[in-house]
């Protein structure tokens, strides 16, 4: 993990005029929320998905995860690779909470 | 330029909820704190945890943390911190179905009631009147009006963004393997990235403290446990109260949002704990689900989208230790919150700037919290 230093931002957050585009539709998230995010001190992409929920929703950043990065790396001018991924987490994808119950093979559960 | 960031007033371990509330309040009384976090801001258990701010079922010796968090804190925390925490007080209940878990909550009620705390027992229609959709198998449970559950990401970051504005200074991706004295004072954290040095220290980097502490000679009984947590996607408003069962075969909330936050435990923690990594386990969440259907079948319809692990830093006697350490002065120790920190942790954050500024907790009693209580008895 690479050594980062975090310190109060010295200049003022300025907008940009694409701010209201939604990236993260699941949880409708904007461009100028995860902007704002890197401005409030968010470093990596699991620390911009745990402050807006952007990649917690349905598809669980299926969707939204390279123009997360995309943004991310702009904003904090590093190279579009070290931005990290958000965790990948299980299930792969929504499983229904009855299903779930039965999955470890205790199907006598429910 | 380098030389000068390694210095500060108090060096703080560990980049969870305690050390950016600590962080933030020291910054508000002129004392500057730099953070040193091994991984992200809040990547141990303050963004793996479910919530719960909790009083009820609490060791007496925690009480006073825990009310004063409530009565003084937790209300006004979101103005405060200008991040929605998404705090609600709409009580906990704790559920039983046969007699057995019924004597075990009707035991635990005795114990906080006679520390203070306003909780009482409660018939199974009364615990469906304030928490409708629950089965009927429900026969009884506790209730403590004034607990509650808030956001533990935004309030996580929240502390984290206040302590920058007051001065703090983090540095991420640096690991702590020692403390060093220096002339009788415990003023050196040594790092895979060097050396980092203040007048003070503070220790709070979870169960992984106890490591760290033993360089200085100190040994604080803590050991891992892993446990898990899962949710679900939105539905609209079902109940607000915070859940947990004498069984513990789920516990959780319906968070703002609407997804639902439940977790637990699968059995067989004994023998999975002892792992670095946090990995959830395939026999646990579907416990959990079993569990959570048998207490509100209309939720077995609900799609789950995501589970994770997390350690608890659990401590033999069952409270943490939130004490400045005697013969290693310039010590701090908050380590040991044994699965229940979350709640608490807007009061430890006092208690601690206190001990460090002022060389006592003079807001909050922490005096049971002491490092030394676990000397053999002569
Ligand atoms: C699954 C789960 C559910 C929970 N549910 C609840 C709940 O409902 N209510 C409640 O009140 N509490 C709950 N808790 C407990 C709560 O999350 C913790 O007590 C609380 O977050 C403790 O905060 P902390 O800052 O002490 O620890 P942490 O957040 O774990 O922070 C410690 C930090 O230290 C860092 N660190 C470790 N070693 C080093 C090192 N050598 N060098 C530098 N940094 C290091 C870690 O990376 C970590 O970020 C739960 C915990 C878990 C795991």
């Amino acid at each position: 993990m690479q050594r980062t230093i975090r310190t109060r931002p010295t200049l003022p957050f300025s907008p940009e005029g694409d701010d209201g585009l939604i990236v993260c539709r699941c949880e409708e998230i904007t461009k100028g929320e995860i902007r704002r995010a890197v401005y409030d001190g968010m470093r990596s992409m699991n620390e911009v998905k745990r402050y807006l929920r952007a990649g917690m929703g349905l598809c669980q950043g299926q969707t939204c995860q390279r123009l997360v990065q995309g943004i991310l790396s702009r904003e904090l001018g590093l190279p579009l690779g070290e931005t990290g991924r958000i965790r990948g987490r299980v299930p792969a994808r929504p499983v229904i909470l009855e299903d779930f119950g039965m999955s470890d093979g205790d199907s006598e559960g429910v | 330029m380098d030389a000068d960031f390694r210095r500060s007033d108090v060096l703080i371990i560990g980049g969870g909820i305690v050390g950016c509330a600590t962080a933030y309040r020291l910054g508000k009384r002129g004392v500057k704190a730099l953070v040193i976090e091994k991984s992200e801001i809040g990547a141990g258990g303050s963004c793996r945890n479910a919530g719960g701010v909790r009083q009820s079922a609490r060791d007496v010796r925690e009480l006073p943390l825990a009310m004063h968090a409530v009565s003084d804190i937790w209300p006004t925390l979101g103005e405060e911190l200008e991040i929605d925490v998404e705090y609600r007080q709409r009580g906990n209940l704790r559920l039983g179905k046969t007699e057995a878990h019924i004597k075990a909550l009707t035991a635990l009620v005795a114990k906080s009631v006679s520390a203070g705390l306003d909780v009482r027992m409660i018939t199974g229609d009364e615990a469906r009147a304030i928490c409708p959709h629950m089965s009927d198998e429900v026969a009884g449970a506790s209730w403590c009006p004034t607990d509650g559950h808030a956001n533990p990401l935004h309030t996580t970051f929240g502390f984290y963004k206040k302590a920058l504005e007051y001065g703090a200074a983090f540095v991420t991706g640096v690991t702590v393997h020692g403390l060093k004295k220096i002339r009788g004072r415990t003023r050196q954290a040594l790092t895979d990235d060097g050396v980092y040095e203040a007048d003070r220290v503070l220790l709070c980097a979870g169960y992984e403290s106890r490591a760290i502490a033993n360089t200085v000679g100190v040994d604080i009984p803590v050991e891992r446990e892993v446990s898990e947590v899962f949710v679900t996607e939105q539905r609209p408003p079902m109940f607000d109260v915070m859940l947990g069962t004498s069984d513990a075969d789920f516990y959780g909330h319906q968070s703002k949002h609407g997804s639902f936050v439940l977790g637990g435990m699968g059995g067989m923690e004994k023998y999975t704990s002892n792992d670095a990594s946090v990995a959830t386990h395939g026999i646990t969440a579907p416990r959990l689900s079993r569990g959570v259907i048998k207490y509100f079948p209309t939720l077995r319809d609900i799609k789950v989208l995501r589970t994770w692990a997390g350690h608890y830093d659990v401590c033999i006697d069952g409270v943490p230790v939130v004490d400045n350490v005697g013969e290693a002065p310039g010590l701090t120790l908050a380590f040991g919150f044994c699965g229940h920190g979350f709640g608490i942790s807007p009061a430890v954050s006092l208690a601690l700037s206190e001990l460090i500024i002022d060389g006592e907790s003079k807001s909050i009693d922490v005096s049971a919290l002491g490092y030394d209580r676990f000397r053999a008895k002569s």
